[in-house]
């Protein structure tokens, strides 16, 4: 039995805004299926009460004072945008309002 | 957009009972952003405050803004929060154009505040709401829909965005489910988003102004039939941005679902806008599937851990919050609930208060903000707060007032002058020429004048009908453009007709 | 001896000395890789006036009196994941073809505050992904030693611009073992800092809670100086250690490991998988080591095998989210966009055509592993045995000072035999991947000639965190033996371009 199904590969890159060839499809499948079956073998560690790590080293309370700092110009901050319009970001439609 | 049917409040009311919740976001007011030195300043030109960091330009990090996070402490206390030990901000990866990252740093199972309370006022009665968990988070930029017929989203040919205010820091406040509330539902809610922008403002970590963002609500409603206990499915109500809106929004979802309801349909679970201008809901996108946010500790991150004796410390320095306040306030001027209940409405307590610590006699003080104050700010369609006058300014028109050198009259026209903008009392005082007459000679003099071409009236009060003085004093009044002191006047009178009372 | 063959401390002191100028030593090496560029393919952006401006820049500045640390006036190669405000920064992806940042990370500008002269920006794997530099969207890179084969990767620029004596130094990052792995197959020195030793400020990131930058040199010597450029705390980067640096230069200028105690790791020493030639060098060194005054025992890691899955699930996890701001939006490629498509459909298509096949692979495997009904079994057990490592690394340093393997379980292999099968590619970082779970310090040092290609051999020393200094005394004491039986360093038994 395989770990990922074609259609889960869908909805992940569906999650992931990439679009997909049915071909690419088939061949990711076919990768990720291998990969998650190698991947797997954390379970084998047995950990249940050990904590997560979710950072290398334990550091706490890292913050910066509220102080302002200089910001980029509207034209550094507009630079390598692929369109413009009155000092703003030019995007596509929009689908709908999340979140 | 399909209009939908409501069942009549009351009818509503009599067949279901609402639960109710409230997620409120409120902007802080912090120098900076929450993960860069980038300024906050409502309305500057698109694009000029931001920096890699709130562009998610590639390769830039965050920082936790300092205060941010003792504001959120603060405000966690204020609503009897427990703070916790140890917690982490997460990652909720979604794709939005408004947001430079693709994904919001929020918090997901460690909120820093969680497990509070907040008593609100509805009808002379307490009502305790349950504060399930307060958490900081970042805003998103802002999107212009171009094209379209509407303006809106729905239709338009594309949008331009200003990333100005991603990432400002925010503060997400989450109540508990609200049973119980039954016809007060919509006061309720009203009361708790007014308590908790007075709270705000106390801590003063927010200018909390509903028609800029800085506190946004959403609104979740869902109905139960009468007798049962099973809630029912709830919708979360967007964009609720005024304080009238809140109790619109929850009155019209209660109507809007039990028409459904009661014809047998099923509520759908969904995000629904609410409209300021037509006071309705539409619903929102319905989605193909459940988000999946995908919540992850954020590693560019480190965990905050509040040092407990630091929170005490926050704690023990909490300013007086409203409520407690209010009734201190409410004992010391001697007023009725209903006095109290009409200045909270009138937004007018801190600016009577101030008004009082700047040495006016609260009677006065509360005479001023009330009456005259409250008129011209009606009239003019501004906040009392936001009138061009000091409460200093107020007091020192109610001292010169007690002093006899204004009287009421005169002291409207000061008023008048001060908001014109035509400087401090004194000035205006100065300017205009509204002292009172208190050179006895001068006031003698036309006295005997009045007396003269009154000769009637004089006559009538020597005969004994002390009444018809009146009409002497208001010729004093109107020769002296109301600068006479009028109860001098009407002594001097009375004296100089050789009557007594 | 040519400017191109000189180390970087030589350069640096014959520059102060005024001996050279920064813009000869920066012509020089222009030329070197005008000369070889054609076969190693080393960079992806090199602009001679830009470089040549900075090297007059550091001139002036020295002739005024500026006071500069002990690289100023020597060139760098500079790993295009770096922002550079007068470059084009593109981590090797058509996502970002052409972009300029804004802005300078902190390693660039230490480097420029350094005095240090930037020659250009290196190849390497698409967003860092990958041990071969295949993965880049521009050009494969070759090895020096053997053109046919990688020089490493995801740093492989970097490794093979130095080993081609384009330049006496270069930065790389390190999130699996994206720096050791290729110095150890062209050769060279690599050194993973201490995770939060150097800043992450403008570094693109691949996966945050692993991303480490470091130096490639030619000497451990070298790589010490530079380590020591572009280290220290950041207030720009939350994670970055606020602490002393480790006097990495002094351990460097004394290698001695008398009286060191040296752990074997039992589990990586056992060679399975791994290539005979590289565990005959390695176990010389083990030997090596011993002779000249350490203690040597084996320690027993038995987690370290689980450490590669744990990767595997961590690091996609993070680019998942990283990556998500490439979205033809604010910067970069946009595809698509006639006008109809919703920003939602350009961004899908905009990614698909700017991520390679190695990219997308990790960001729908993360994507997965922080799904809801996965995050447990997946994301949340790979960081419980990042915890697990954690601890047996803790261990095992009550035991000893330093861990040792070798870098990686094979030599250089050739260009395209892996290109196809993750799998076997992923094992290239096998040994090096523990030390970035846990973030403590690990360098490559080269041990030899693999018996049946020829190619280099790198040996491993792993040291706690904050204890970068053991990395480089041990490493320093390694080589300085090695050359002394060699007759000079390794990479002079390379082939000559």
């Amino acid at each position: 039995m395989s770990a990922i199904t074609r259609d889960e590969v869908a909805h992940l890159a569906r999650l992931s805004r990439l679009a997909l060839t049915d071909d690419e499809l088939d061949h990711y499948a076919t990768q990720l299926d291998a990969i998650i079956e190698s991947v797997a073998k954390v379970a084998e560690v047995a950990a249940e009460d050990v904590p997560p790590s979710s950072h290398a080293l334990p550091l706490t309370n890292v913050f910066r004072p509220d102080e302002v700092r200089q910001s980029l110009t509207p034209e550094q901050a507009l630079s390598g945008a692929p369109a413009v319009e009155d000092d703003r970001f030019r995007v596509p439609r929009i689908l709908g309002e999340e979140a | 957009m399909t209009v939908e049917t409501a069942m009549p409040y009351d009818e509503a009311l009599a067949r279901f009972e609402p639960v109710l919740g409230l997620e409120t976001h409120v902007e802080l007011g912090t120098a900076s952003k929450m993960f860069c030195g980038c300024k906050t300043t409502f309305g500057a030109p698109p694009n000029t405050q931001v920096c890699p960091t709130c562009l998610a330009l590639p390769g830039a990090l965050p920082v936790a803004n300092a205060m941010a996070i003792e504001s959120t402490i603060r405000i966690g206390l204020a609503l009897n929060c427990s703070i916790a030990e140890w917690c982490r901000m997460a990652r909720k990866n979604y794709f939005y154009p408004d947001m430079p990252k693709n994904y919001q740093i929020s918090q997901y199972d460690e909120p820093l505040c969680f497990d509070g309370y907040l008593d609100v006022e509805v009808d002379g009665e307490t009502v305790r709401i349950e504060i399930e968990r307060v958490h900081l988070e970042e805003d998103t930029g802002k999107s212009t829909h171009v094209g379209g017929a509407t303006g809106r989203i729905h239709g338009a040919d594309y949008s331009i965005v200003d990333y100005n205010r991603a990432g400002i820091p925010l503060v997400e406040i989450v109540t508990k489910p609200i049973p119980g509330t039954d016809r007060l539902a919509p006061e309720v809610a009203k009361a708790y988003v007014t308590e908790l922008r007075e709270i705000m403002r106390s801590l003063g970590v927010s200018d909390v102004r509903m028609e800029e963002g800085s506190l946004r609500c959403d609104v979740n409603v869902s109905l139960m039939p009468r007798g049962s206990s099973e809630w029912g499915t709830r919708t979360e109500t967007k964009n609720v941005n005024s304080l009238r809106s809140v109790e619109r929004a929850v009155r019209g979802e209660i109507e809007r679902q039990a028409a459904i309801l009661a014809d047998g349909g099923r509520i759908v679970q969904e995000t629904r806008h609410f409209h300021e201008d037509t006071g309705t809901t539409t619903s929102g996108r319905s989605k193909e599937e459940a988000q999946d946010y995908r919540y992850f500790p954020e590693p560019d991150l480190v965990p905050i851990a509040p040092d407990p004796a630091w929170v005490a410390e926050l704690k023990a320095g909490l300013p007086e919050l409203p409520t407690v306040k209010r009734k201190r306030l409410q004992a010391e001027w001697g007023l009725s609930d209903l006095d109290m209940r009409a200045m909270h409405n009138a937004d007018a307590i801190d600016l009577v208060e101030a008004t009082v610590g700047a040495g006016a006699p609260a009677a006065d003080a509360r005479k001023w903000w009330m009456g005259e104050l409250a008129r011209r700010a009606n009239e003019t369609g501004v906040a009392l707060a936001d009138l061009p006058i000091t409460p200093a300014q107020v007091a020192r028109v109610t001292e010169l007032v007690a002093s006899g050198a204004l009287n009421d009259k005169l002291a409207r026209e000061v008023l008048e002058g001060v908001l014109g903008g035509e400087g401090a009392p004194d000035e205006v005082v100065e300017k205009r020429g509204l002292k009172i007459v208190n050179d006895e000679g001068e006031l003698s003099a036309m006295i005997d004048e009045v007396l003269a071409g009154n000769a009637d009236a004089a006559e009538k009060v020597r005969s004994g009908k002390i009444a018809a003085v009146g009409a002497l004093v208001g010729g004093v009044m109107k020769a002296s453009r109301g600068k006479a002191d009028a109860a001098r006047a009407r002594q001097l009178i009375l004296e100089k007709l050789g009557v007594s009372e | 001896m040519s400017l191109i063959r000189k180390t970087a401390a030589e350069l640096g002191a014959m520059i102060a000395a005024g001996e050279v100028s920064a813009v000869e030593v920066a012509e020089a090496h222009l030329d070197r890789m005008a000369e070889v560029e054609p076969q190693v393919k080393a960079f992806l952006h090199v602009d001679r006036e830009t470089t040549l401006g900075q090297a007059r820049a550091v001139d002036a500045r020295l002739r005024a009196g500026e006071k500069l640390g002990p690289l100023a006036g020597v060139p760098i190669a500079h790993k295009d994941i770096f922002t550079t405000h007068d470059m084009p920064t593109t981590a090797a992806s058509k996502i970002l073809e052409g972009w300029r940042p804004p802005y300078d990370a902190t390693v660039t500008r230490r480097l420029r505050e350094a005095g240090l002269v930037i020659l250009g920006k290196t190849n390497l794997d698409e967003f860092a992904m990958g041990s071969s530099t295949e993965n880049s969207a521009y050009h494969a890179t070759h090895n020096p030693w053997d053109l046919t084969r990688v020089p490493g990767g995801s740093s492989g620029g970097s490794s093979a611009a130095v080993a081609a004596y384009e330049a006496p130094l270069a930065t790389g990052t390190d999130t699996g073992g994206s720096i050791r792995q290729p110095a150890s197959v062209t050769g060279i020195v690599g050194m993973k800092p201490t995770y939060g030793g150097s800043s992450r400020y403008g570094l693109i990131a691949f996966a945050s809670s692993l991303d480490t930058p470091g130096p490639f040199a030619r000497n451990v010597l070298d790589a010490a100086l530079l380590q020591e450029v572009f280290s220290g705390h950041d207030p720009m980067d939350s994670t970055s250690i606020d602490a002393p640096v480790p006097s990495v230069v002094e351990a460097a200028r004394h290698g001695d490991v008398s009286g060191m105690r040296i752990g074997v790791v039992k589990e990586f020493a056992a060679g399975e998988g791994a290539q005979a030639g590289v565990l005959a060098r390695f176990n010389e060194t083990v030997q090596l080591l011993e002779s000249l005054g350490a203690k040597v025992v084996e320690v027993s890691c038995p987690a370290f095998a689980s450490a590669l899955p744990a990767y595997y699930l961590i690091a996609p996890s993070e680019c998942s989210s990283n990556l998500a701001r490439f979205d033809a939006m604010r910067y970069g490629l946009r595809v698509g966009d006639d006008g109809d498509r919703s920003a939602e459909e350009v961004m899908a298509l905009t990614r698909a055509a700017g991520f390679g096949p190695e990219v997308k692979r990790r960001i729908m495997l993360g994507t997965y592993a922080l799904s809801s009904g996965y995050y447990d079994a997946y994301y949340g057990q790979a960081q419980k045995v990042r915890t697990v490592i954690s601890r047996e690394f803790e261990a095992a340093f009550h035991q000893v000072d330093v861990l040792v393997s070798p870098t990686t379980p094979t030599t250089a292999f050739p260009i395209g035999e892996r290109a196809d099968d993750p799998m076997a590619m992923y094992l290239a970082d096998l040994y090096t991947i523990p030390s970035n779970l846990t973030g403590n310090a690990a360098i490559s040092v080269p041990c030899g000639l693999a018996d049946e290609d020829g190619l280099p051999v790198g040996l491993q020393i792993m040291a706690p965190v904050l204890g970068d200094d053991r990395c480089y005394r041990v490493g320093a004491a390694v080589e300085q033996a090695l050359e002394s039986r060699w007759g000079g360093s390794l990479l002079a038994k390379a082939p000559a371009l």
